[in-house]
């Protein structure tokens, strides 16, 4: 209850912040989002293109927020990402097989090259000590300069700075799917995203692998002595963090887009920070903040095109979201400095009516 | 191979110079006991910052433009940072998650702002520095031909304040003190200390320095602001952990991966560099930072109080 409050106090600080940043350079800020959330739900197309736009987000988002349950701070979802929609785009590109067996093969390649790209900071973790948020760093560049070389090398398109376009085959993208919302670019991303949800939920709360994760995270020592594979579980929740991750890059890579662009370390990767801090961690909460987000994202270029206000002032809000969220403390305090105020004028009162 | 190393250097070296103020920032922040993740960002509001003000300047006073440009820079770097500096400092906020934030917003408040004003979101200034011989320091054999016959002023300026730093972290009292916040704020608030105070110093000074590094790559190779320091701060952040936390050392680190990236970006015309395959030396500076973190993670010269919020009660 308390984490919704605070969730929704950042949303509505972000979008505050946003609005004042639309005044100040021009622009009316209630036709402005009103243009921003046209964009992102006004047809069914748009619905679709929302939905799409939310499922790499809420992959990372529970790809950062389970790391998190279990201690780690996941700042490499967005190399994990990369690197696993990469593998898997390279695998679709080369195999020649029906669609039914292709697509099942590349969503497994994306899951384990993700999860073998976070499992070196887990063993580096679990075996040095090396802080995880300083590895991911590392190899999110790492990632982004193999795909750099390698895309233009083995699987150059049309253009030096992306890779060919993915046969139908490869693609996550369905035909009835498309046709349902409108010719949206919605796929089966979003349904592996549904499910990856509730399955992380399972493990978390429901299994005992999720509770010696967690218990291992709250407190490394008291689990060892309690007889847990302290090192074996830190490796475990970061391949499982990764492997989310890379789901994530098979989503957008093989889904969203039909072909991979080299220059860029996802976004996404660090939203989803911002998606598993709104969502309190909570894989459900996780798949609101994530759509939520899509929403945001998805409604941008629609806004633009008809009020001309620059299309990273979805990227600013989400920023500034961020921010409040992470400094939850203040409005924590805000919150209980009203409670108490109100509190003594009831007293007050109470005396007074009394007396 | 002579001529190959004296054309190769002046590049390195322009690359490594923001590199380097980059990670002097970083370090000042981290030995205060302030990790600051946010460098990228800082630097990006740096580019900004500077190149903003000295479009508008250059038609004005074009002898100065560029380095009130420069300071602009700094100025925005700093008040930037204080976002970061009370989140981790007043509201023992994660200091990761409020160096995510500062990159993200960084990144896109310039693009939308820099969008407003010249549409495309990239922002030309007219003309950066010329590099230029410097008297009498080029005469050297050797060092003066690979150093001092191409050399742009920024970078003389960057080295001075390279030594400046070294000095005051290390023969000063306030080095001293700032040093022992990083190590141990409990102590060092026993001993008078206002803990909070070096750690805003130290903030402040990583946000100044990282803006700085933003604003030399605006006015000497790159002459443009684009929305991104294309990982620049996150390199400077592998150059603080290699260089293990020291000034020199981090020029070291800084002049290493400065050199590789530079090396990576000519290999292929260069015939004698051609064997080797880029991704090998652009992946490099991220590989062997994470070698030098397993081979020193058993004696780290890392603040030990780096990242933890200070707790005044907490012994």
């Amino acid at each position: 209850m308390k984490n919704a409050v605070v969730s929704l106090l950042a949303v509505l600080f972000g979008l505050i912040a946003g609005a004042l940043l639309m005044a100040v350079t021009g622009s009316n800020p209630v036709t402005g989002y009103t243009y921003l959330f046209e964009g992102g739900l006004k047809s069914i197309e748009r619905i679709g293109n929302t939905l799409a736009t939310a499922t790499p987000l809420i992959f990372t988002g529970l790809s950062v927020a389970f790391a998190f349950r279990t201690g780690l701070f996941n700042i490499g979802a967005s190399g994990q990402m990369l690197f696993g929609g990469f593998c898997a785009t390279f695998v679709g590109l080369t195999l020649d097989l029906p669609k039914a067996i292709l697509v099942p093969i590349v969503v497994v390649v994306g899951f384990v090259a993700g999860a073998l790209w976070a499992f070196l900071p887990g063993l580096l973790k679990a075996k040095f000590n090396v802080h995880e948020v300083v590895s991911t760093i590392m190899l999110n560049w790492t990632a982004y300069w193999v795909v750099y070389n390698v895309v233009p090398a083995y699987l150059k398109g049309s253009y030096e700075t992306e890779s060919r376009p993915l046969p139908v085959n490869a693609q996550l993208r369905m035909g009835w799917l498309s046709d349902l919302f409108g010719g949206s670019y919605i796929n089966l991303g979003i349904f592996l995203g549904v499910l990856a949800v509730i399955a992380i939920a399972y493990i978390i709360d429901r299994t005992t692998l999720g509770y010696e994760m967690k218990a291992v995270g709250f407190n490394r020592h008291a689990a060892e002595f309690a007889g847990m594979a302290v090192g074996r579980n830190i490796v475990l929740a970061m391949v499982i963090s990764g492997g989310l991750a890379g789901l994530g890059g098979v989503a957008q890579y093989m889904g969203n887009a039909i072909n991979i662009q080299i220059g860029h370390l996802p976004n996404q990767g660090f939203d989803g920070i911002a998606v598993a801090l709104l969502g309190a961690n909570n894989p459900y909460g996780v798949l609101l903040a994530a759509v939520f987000f899509g929403l945001l994202y998805s409604g941008r270029g629609y806004m633009n095109a008809m009020v001309g206000i620059p299309p990273e002032i979805s990227d600013t809000i989400i920023a500034i979201i961020i921010y409040f969220a992470a400094t939850s403390i203040l409005i924590e305090r805000l919150i209980s400095r009203l409670l108490r105020k109100r509190r003594e004028k009831r007293d007050a009162n109470a005396e007074s009516g009394g007396a | 191979m002579w001529q190959l190393i004296s054309g190769i250097f002046p590049y390195a070296i322009l690359y490594t110079i923001p590199l380097l103020i980059t990670a002097l920032g970083g370090l000042f922040s981290e030995r205060s006991g302030v990790v600051n993740i946010g460098l990228e960002g800082l630097m990006v509001m740096g580019m900004f910052s500077s190149a903003f003000t000295i479009i508008q300047l250059q038609s004005v006073v074009p002898n100065l433009a560029l380095w009130i440009g420069l300071l602009a820079g700094m100025a925005a770097g700093m008040l930037f940072s204080l976002l970061h500096a009370f989140a981790s400092i007043n509201l023992s906020a994660n200091q990761v998650i409020s160096g995510t934030a500062i990159n993200m917003m960084a990144g896109a408040i310039t693009l939308f702002l820099a969008r407003n004003i010249t549409g495309s979101g990239n922002i030309r200034i007219q003309r950066g520095f010329t590099p230029n011989e410097v008297p009498v320091l080029s005469d050297i054999p050797i060092l003066g031909k690979l150093f001092f016959t191409n050399a742009y002023v920024t970078t003389l300026v960057i080295l001075l304040i390279l030594v400046l730093s070294s000095f005051v972290l290390y023969k000063t009292p306030f080095g001293l003190r700032l040093r022992a916040c990083g190590e141990n704020p409990q102590a060092a608030e026993a001993a008078g200390i206002n803990v909070r105070r070096m750690r805003y110093i130290g903030v402040l000074i990583s946000g100044a320095f990282a803006a700085l590094g933003g604003a030399v790559i605006i006015v000497t190779y790159s002459g443009e602001f684009n929305g991104s320091a294309a990982g620049l701060g996150f390199l400077a952040l592998a150059a603080l952990i290699f260089g293990q936390w020291r000034p020199f050392g981090v020029l070291g680190a800084t002049f290493f991966f400065g050199f590789a990236s530079t090396v990576a970006n000519v290999s292929q015309v260069i015939p004698e560099l051609k064997v080797i395959p880029p991704v090998i030396l652009q992946t490099f500076p991220y590989v062997v930072t994470l070698i030098a973190l397993i081979m020193f993670s058993k004696s780290s010269q890392a603040p030990r109080a780096a990242g933890e919020p200070f707790d005044s009660g907490k012994r």
